[in-house]
């Protein structure tokens, strides 16, 4: 939601990335307030998760130009856990399996590191326990998730439902959900989207990459964005995902090019 | 090295050998080995079962038998009883305790209902069972270290699982390390009946430093559906050479599960041979390996498809840090005439330091047409993609990277059946990694 007196969270400045020498982030611009949730849209390979995973710090994109700024510092000096204990969450759209690591401890060990960072008590297991049964019940998931592996062997929309799970846990000022509405099925979705709707709120801000319309029926969004080619190319309201849903992503293309004359 | 003088060095090591048996067949057996020792050489690293293992050091050293030894050497580690607590399974029926290869029965107790003593009592409460077994299965022709072994054969450990009986309790055999530079001669058979049960846990740890030498055979027998599970832990410590020798029989439709862990000793060697000697017979062979520092840990293994429609699994994996070097040759045998065996094995390492090392080599040799046989082996480090993962939640650098690793081991010591051990295995794992997860979070 858009209040008046908002802070900025995010501002991205021209922002480019190299993958293996390839140029994928050609001149990102973006700026995110409190409060605000914003949907990504856009062609496979347009660059959204790079864009995602360039803001988590993954190290295998390399920034080779352009700013980052988060909550007044430079996003790009910190580390990838400095970031996740700043506050930004990547919601992963292929998250990762880890087999021997019990989903309980990795989500206590991960809910802890960010509490003390934030000078707050860490909870011992039993306690953990009894608050993540209960974040558990807000999105519907099975406690038997905890005695697993993290992610291993989880169905696409289980995964999907652990990575909000997650974000329930750590309560991110800035949460980035890659593609969280693939996979799940039409009652999950449902059940997902409230889980974060609850979890919006004025201080935060989420921003959704998505490919369907549905999922923005659930989380409204603010703004909605077009990525191509590494570039946010059109930014709209809530009904640009409709007129995208019915007419495809041509014609953003089209008339792209067609500014590109004009002002030529 | 030439030949000479590494046979000379096992002759050094006959020396002091326990005095002759009153048994006859057991006299003739140990002759044998004595024999074959003065025939045999310290194997080299020309030796092709050798190639990566380079044992010379354990002969620039010198050991006496702990048994010949009538007071404790200087340096020797007192015993007692809060040591032994500290090593004791909760969940054990039987538990005998060899000190320096050594029976204590001050240490030991047997509540199993069930035949869980030392061997030189065992030569004659279970005569013909001990005879028509002991030294059966491990051969000892082409192998100094067994044949050394079954030169002081004398006493040892011996578990026999009567017919049908389903022991659910673990039997703890523990081998405590005391004297340096001592060597000793561990021996243990267990003796599976038809349609038998049981879990056997072979634990070689160490009160002391020092170097010494523990040289191990293990035989195991299983009669028809009879099921064992065996652990084995070799946390003997940093200067200590352990070479054990290992082999499994297997009657038809019986079932062997082995979990082996090996975190310490210098140089350590675990031969592993299991006979699939009847049909439908079974086995899982998981192993372990975690080392650093200039530690070496050799596991051979050769699982023997010698009939048909027998299955065997094989899980190894080794965690290697600093200049330590682990080695794996697995060689799965499948005999003209075992059709339908089935078998897989998986070979997988993980170098955690650039001077870490790893040789692994899957050998299958397959002499029947239709078998089913899959084998595969990685080498690498901690996955990118995983170490990003846990960073994005927060997790430190070290912290991510260690609990990775912890897990990498974790899924080894997850099959061991015996709870309260495995839980101690996870923790020593932990501690060995310094995975974060069970303590307190130290973000860096
Ligand atoms: N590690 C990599 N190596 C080479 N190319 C890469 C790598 N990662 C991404 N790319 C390329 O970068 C481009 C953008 O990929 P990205 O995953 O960001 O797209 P996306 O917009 O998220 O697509 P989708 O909608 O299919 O998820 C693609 O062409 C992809 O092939
Ligand atoms: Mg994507």
């Amino acid at each position: 939601m858009i209040y008046q007196d908002s802070k900025t969270l995010l501002t991205v400045r021209k922002l480019h990335a190299t993958v293996n020498g390839i140029e994928i982030l050609k001149g990102m611009d973006l700026t995110i307030k409190s409060g605000e949730v914003h949907a990504i849209m856009g062609p496979n390979g347009s660059g959204k998760s790079t864009f995602s995973k360039v803001l988590a710090g993954h190290p295998s994109y390399e920034v080779s130009g352009g700013e980052v700024e988060f909550e007044g510092r430079n996003l790009l000096d910190l580390k990838p856990e400095e970031r996740a204990r700043a506050g930004v969450f990547l919601g992963f759209q292929y998250p990762i399996e880890i087999p021997g690591v019990a989903n309980s401890q990795f989500l206590r060990l991960a809910y802890n590191t960010v509490q003390t960072e934030r000078g707050k008590d860490e909870l011992d297991p039993l306690e953990f326990d009894d608050f993540v049964r209960e974040k558990m019940k807000l999105l519907e998931m099975n406690p038997d998730f905890l005695d697993r592996s993290v992610n291993e062997g989880f169905s696409g929309g289980e995964k999907k439902r652990n990575e909000i799970l997650q974000m329930a846990l750590l309560e991110p000022r800035l949460a980035i959900l890659d593609e969280t509405d693939s996979g799940l099925d039409i009652d999950a979705l449902r059940i997902v989207a409230g889980g974060v709707n609850q979890l919006a709120n004025k201080d935060n801000a989420i921003v959704l990459v998505t490919h369907y319309q549905r999922l923005l029926n659930y989380i409204v969004p603010d703004y909605v964005h077009v990525m191509e080619s590494g570039r946010i190319v059109k930014t709209g309201g809530k009904e640009l995902a409709l007129e995208l849903e019915a007419r495809g992503y041509d014609w953003v293309g089209a008339e792209v090019k067609a500014n590109a004359r004009v002002n030529a | 090295m030439n030949t000479v003088s590494t046979s000379r060095y096992l002759d050094s090591l006959l020396q002091g050998q326990p005095p002759a048996s009153p048994l006859s067949w057991l006299n003739a057996l140990r002759a044998n080995a004595v024999d074959r020792v003065g025939a045999l050489s310290v194997p080299t690293t020309r030796d092709e079962d050798w190639r990566f293992t380079d044992i010379s050091p354990l002969t620039k050293l010198s050991f006496q038998p702990a048994l010949g030894a009538a007071q404790p050497a200087p340096g020797t580690a007192q015993l007692n009883a809060a040591d032994i607590e500290r090593w004791s399974i909760a969940e054990a029926s039987a538990r005998l305790v060899f000190v320096d290869g050594m029976y204590a029965p001050e240490h030991s107790f047997n509540r199993a209902g069930i035949t869980v003593e030392n061997l030189a009592s065992g030569v004659s409460t279970h005569a013909a069972a001990v005879q028509a077994q002991l030294g059966r299965h491990a051969a000892f022709e082409h192998n100094a270290f067994a044949a050394l072994n079954t030169a002081f054969l004398h006493d040892g450990a011996l578990v026999i699982v009567p017919r049908d009986a389903a022991l659910k309790a673990p039997v703890h055999l523990l081998y405590v390390a005391t004297r340096k530079q001592a060597a000793s001669y561990p021996r243990c058979l267990v003796i599976a009946e038809t349609g038998s049960a049981a879990t056997v846990v072979e634990d070689f740890v160490a009160l002391q430093e020092a170097s010494y030498f523990t040289n191990a055979v293990t035989e195991m027998s299983l009669a028809g559906n009879a099921a064992v599970h065996h652990v084995r832990v070799q946390r003997d410590g940093a200067e200590a050479f352990h070479i054990a020798n290992c082999a499994v029989s297997l009657a038809s439709a019986s079932r062997y599960h082995s979990v082996s862990v090996a975190l310490g000793a210098r140089i350590s060697r675990h031969n592993l041979n299991v006979l699939l000697a009847a049909e439908g017979a079974e086995c899982s062979i998981d192993g372990l390996a975690l080392i650093g520092g200039q530690q070496l840990a050799d596991t051979h293994t050769l699982i023997d498809h010698a009939t048909p429609q027998c299955v065997s699994r094989q899980l190894h994996k080794c965690i290697v840090d600093d200049a330590a070097r682990a080695v794996f040759n697995g060689n799965i045998m499948v005999r003209a005439g075992a059709q339908r065996t089935d078998s897989s094995q998986s070979s997988r390492n993980l170098l955690l330091s650039a001077k870490a090392r790893v040789d692994t080599k899957p050998q299958l040799e397959i002499f029947a047409d239709d078998v089913k046989c899959a084998h595969g082996a990685t080498v690498g480090q901690l996955d990118v993609d995983e170490v990003f993962y846990l960073k994005s939640r927060g997790l430190s650098d070290t912290a991510a990277r260690n609990l990775l690793t912890y897990a990498f081991g974790a899924e080894v010591i997850e099959r061991i059946p015996v709870a309260s051990l495995r839980q101690r295995l996870e923790q020593l794992v932990l501690a060995q990694t310094q995975a974060p997860a069970l303590g307190a979070v130290h973000p860096s």
